[in-house]
């Protein structure tokens, strides 16, 4: 008997304005506990909030990169509950006329030729504050509040139950991930818990309507949500086929069980007595501001793909490369020296070796000791054959070591140059053919392989600096 | 000195003839030895006030004097003051001292106005005879037996009796004009954005609007000028030029059209009341102004709605009060919604937390569409009754209390009959619009207080038309006996 597993996600990014979405202080991560606090984030009465129009735009920017309607008159609403960490006893978010309404995401599932994509509609996007934040230990059984994160800037972005699987919940939180990072909005720090997602699941037969879905809270990492969705989506259809009911509830993933556990059931949800809140004026975006966003924005993910398909590359390179803005950006950097042409050959280096050894030296792609013009140097040397992709390897090495500033000096310095001088080929060609008898011979009995060892001794005679194009040519004239 | 007008006390500042602190220890004096009996300043702090008024001598006599450094004042206790108690009325923030200042007091002290103290109110600013103060009720200068009115009350009380000779207030649903009514006094609630509500605590952050109260329009103006005008830290704090609200007071009332709705003018008026507004529209006559008849078809609805928005934001505004960070906390609980729940229970009063069940009533799931929407729709209506009201006259006029200060416990026992009593009052809250309360009569001793009320942003027309009344009468100048 087969289950349909049904995803929606709200994701709470949060965004990178340089202070609260109602207050003056600052927002930056690890400050002592309650040292980021103003009048307005304690709540001390008779304070009043103004929002930062900073959060405004980047709510604007993310509703333009996802093609969704900007509402131009958008209204705060207070979301009404007791604790600790909230200090107004009531959350200002947006409830009806949110800033974004609509949109859609492109997932890219699977990988190399069996790539695809996927379209997920978005339902909207709001923006509203954090509460602080209470901590249990240290207290000794007593609880403190710390709201240095109180009034952090957040915009909620939720997504229509359109995933079916936990693999494409992941791909669209990882392309959501990039997107707001691409776009400049939210730094994406997940340990920090700058994005973080709520995953509702539940399951059904094929054609049925939707299950009583369950809600995973605060899941601050890609693995956790695979982890808890697997989990989940299990426990469910275990409830189901033993003829156990699921009530909607809200659950916890543990990650050292690797369990999910509700924590509320729809019985005692509250009541949160959402209304507008007095205290702020509507939000009126006009068309100049919308532009003017617009004009700032920078390229997304999905243009560039569609031009870097159109440079040759597969939809999994394509990906691959706008996987985030900094490959991009590195890609493009390459690109720009070593000629469009290039495209796979720039993607196939980035991919490979350079991302092989970042990853060895656990360093992001702005750290890489190459840079993208040295890189782009060096890729238009082997296609020009000044140098084979073996050498190339090196010189990406010396590059790597700072050995030289540009490809071309290093294989200047190193003496790297390709040799394309038919003699000289011809004369190392002779010299290893009259050195190993036995290859020779066993390649005349048939054996493929004999060639391959001499070509070896060759490109070893020649230092590896012989195109080994015309290396194999001249061995197959001169034995045939 | 404590029957001057403001414009008398900074000549008399001007020409030496007394000092700020002279006229600061001149208050203080009266406040020791009538506070006892009216209870109208729940806060004193004499060093404060009396390092103020040295300050604001020091400034005149370096010649950096402003139109009324070193005028003493006194603010509602609704006002954060920096280093001062705050208390707002209640047991909640019994030991509350306020870390800032609001903007109204900020504009006060930069002027160098001297502060003397924190006036009593209605806790949180709920109720209309000063009776639901945790410290007390206020009690009426002109009969001590009678309630000031409310919730400005210690306000009111405090200029009655010569204990201040200007305060501030806030006004709500009346809560500027119905004590200034009461209590013989001028009180202005102006047009909502007019005063910043920076650090005025709140109770119904869409009709909150603080303002001044003295004896004449004339004090009114000058008072309003020190603290009006546009302040960042206030979302709905209007972005407009700072005025001159003492520019058009002599300014002859001639061709002045004042309205008078049939729904306020019939016979269901108290009679004595309607006799002393009819001659107080008599004199404005005089005076050049003419009466026409208006209409306000949805006003009998405005208590209504009134008591569904107001309590709705107070439940909201009030949810912070929760002894986690500040304020009461019950001394013993068992757990976080005990500590919650005690807390509340005990830091609030009877009349604080029926509006906060009615609030919390009106903005439930299932109640909210019939109640809190249905009473925004009634809020636009009334808005546009006045509207087209004001196409027919310039001001309107009413009676500001269906009477005149009543007896303690007349209608505490009963909320809805005290509700009714601010007929006349919340319907210009609830329209955001300008409306004055000034002295027009007495009856059996206790004086009666008369409503202007005009468009948005025609305080300058209401202050004039009151302060050329005020030439030609004398009612804003009577003092009650006990206290000449």
């Amino acid at each position: 008997m087969t289950w349909e597993v049904v995803i929606g996600m709200e994701t709470h990014a949060q965004l990178a304005t340089n202070s609260k979405i109602f207050s003056g202080a600052s927002i930056a991560f690890g400050a002592e506990p309650n040292a980021q606090t103003s009048l307005v984030d304690l709540a001390m009465p008779g304070v009043l909030p103004v929002l930062n129009r900073e959060a405004v735009s980047c709510a604007i920017r993310f509703g333009l990169a996802v093609g969704a309607r900007i509402d131009q008159r958008s209204i705060f609403a207070r979301k009404n509950y007791f604790y600790p960490d909230l200090p107004k006893g009531y959350q200002i978010s947006q409830f009806e006329n949110p800033v974004v309404d609509g949109g859609t995401i492109t997932l890219q599932l699977g990988q190399g030729d069996s790539a695809t994509t996927k379209v997920i509609q978005l339902t909207r996007a709001h923006m509203e504050e954090d509460a602080g934040k209470s901590l249990h230990e240290d207290f000794h059984g007593r609880t403190g509040v710390d709201l240095n994160r109180a009034g952090t800037p957040l915009l909620e972005i939720v997504s229509e139950p359109d995933m079916r699987s936990s693999a494409e919940a992941v791909a669209y939180a990882r392309a959501l991930h990039n997107l707001v990072r691409w776009i400049g909005i939210c730094d994406g720090n997940m340990q920090e818990g700058s994005f973080r997602c709520d995953a509702n699941v539940s399951v059904r037969k094929p054609g049925e309507p939707f299950g009583t879905r369950r809600e995973i809270k605060n899941l601050n990492s890609f693995r956790f949500l695979q982890q808890a969705i697997d989990y989940e989506v299990q426990w469910q259809i275990n409830e189901l086929e033993e003829g156990r009911a699921i009530q909607q509830a809200t659950v916890l993933f543990d990650p050292d069980t690797g369990e999910t556990r509700a924590m509320r059931t729809k019985e005692d949800a509250m009541d949160y007595r959402y209304f507008p809140d007095p205290d702020l004026l509507p939000v009126i975006i006009s068309d100049d501001w919308i532009e003017r966003v617009r004009g700032e924005m920078p390229e997304l993910p999905e243009a560039m793909r569609t031009r870097f398909e159109a440079l040759g590359l597969s939809t999994y390179d394509a990906a691959a490369v706008t996987a985030s803005l900094e490959i991009a950006r590195y890609f493009e950097g390459a690109l720009k020296v070593a000629g469009n042409a290039q495209a796979k050959q720039a993607a196939n280096w980035i991919m490979g070796d350079l991302s092989a050894r970042l990853n060895r030296e656990d360093l992001g792609i702005d750290a890489a000791p190459v840079s993208p013009e040295q890189l782009g140097g060096l890729i238009a040397r082997i296609a020009d054959q000044t140098i084979s992709n073996a050498i190339g390897k090196k010189v990406f090495d010396a590059l790597w070591q700072g050995q030289g500033k540009s490809a071309d000096e290093i294989i200047e310095a190193q003496g790297l140059k390709q040799i394309t001088d038919t003699g000289a080929i011809e004369a190392l060609v002779d010299e290893v053919i009259a050195a190993n008898p036995g290859n020779v011979a066993e390649f005349k009995a048939g054996k493929e392989k004999a060639l391959n060892a001499l070509v070896g001794q060759i490109m070893k005679a020649a230092k590896g600096k012989a195109n080994p194009q015309q290396v194999n040519d001249l061995l197959k004239k001169k034995l045939s | 000195m404590i029957h001057a007008s403001l414009k008398e006390v900074v000549s008399a500042l001007d020409a030496k003839k007394v000092s700020s602190l002279e006229l600061t220890d001149l208050f203080l004096g009266r406040i020791a030895q009538h506070n006892p009996t009216i209870n109208a300043f729940v806060t004193l702090d004499e060093e404060k006030s009396r390092a103020a008024a040295k300050a604001a001598d020091a400034a005149r006599a370096a010649g950096n004097a402003g139109p009324l450094t070193g005028v003493p004042i006194a603010h509602k206790d609704i006002f954060c003051q920096d280093g001062w108690r705050t208390t707002c009325g209640s047991r909640m923030l019994e030991n509350f001292v306020a870390p800032y200042n609001a903007t109204v007091v900020e504009r006060c002290n930069q002027a160098g106005l001297v502060s003397l103290g924190k006036l009593n109110m209605d806790e949180f600013a709920m109720g209309s005879s000063n009776e639901t103060s945790y410290y007390g009720p206020v009690r009426n200068p002109w009969d001590t037996e009678r309630v000031p009115g409310g919730s400005s009350g210690g306000s009111a009380a405090a200029v009655a009796a010569r204990l201040a000779p200007a305060v501030t207030g806030t006004d709500t649903g009346g809560s500027i004009r119905q004590p200034a009514a009461l209590c013989g006094l001028t009180g202005l609630k102006p047009s909502y954005g007019t005063v910043s509500r920076w650090g005025m605590i709140a109770f119904a952050s869409s009709l909150d609007q603080a303002g001044p109260m003295a004896h004449s329009a004339e004090d009114c103006a000058l008072l309003l000028n020190a603290f009006a005008g546009f302040d960042a830290k206030d979302s709905t704090s209007l972005e407009r030029d700072n005025e001159d609200y003492t520019r058009s007071l002599a300014q002859p009332l001639k061709g002045l059209r004042i309205g008078l709705p049939k729904e306020f003018f019939n016979a269901d008026g108290d009679a004595a009341t309607m006799a002393a507004i009819d001659a107080a529209l008599a004199e404005y006559r005089k005076l050049g102004a003419e009466t026409v008849e208006v209409s306000l078809p949805s006003i009998g609805q405005s208590v209504s709605a009134y008591y569904v928005i107001a309590p709705a934001e107070a439940s909201s505004n009030l949810s912070r009060f929760d002894g986690v960070r500040y304020g009461y906390r019950a001394p013993e609980y068992s757990d976080l919604n005990d500590m919650y729940a005690k807390s509340r229970a005990q830091g609030f009063g009877e009349e604080v937390k029926r509006r906060i069940l009615i609030g919390t009533y009106v903005l439930s799931h299932g109640y909210y569409d019939a109640y809190y929407l249905q009473a925004q729709r009634i809020r636009r209506l009334i808005a546009n009754d006045f509207d087209q009201a004001f196409k027919q006259c310039d001001v309107i006029a009413s009676p500001t209390t269906p009477g005149t200060a009543f007896k303690f416990g007349e209608k505490s026992g009963d909320p809805v009959q005290m509700y009714l009593s601010d007929i006349y009052t919340i319907g210009v809250n609830l329209a955001g619009i300008p409306a004055l309360s000034h002295p027009c009569g007495e009856i059996n001793g206790l004086p009666v207080g008369m409503q202007l009320i005009g468009p948005y942003f025609s305080e300058h027309r209401l202050l004039n038309a009151t302060h050329q009344y005020q030439q030609a009468t004398d009612w804003h100048r009577r003092t009650p006996a006990a206290f000449a």
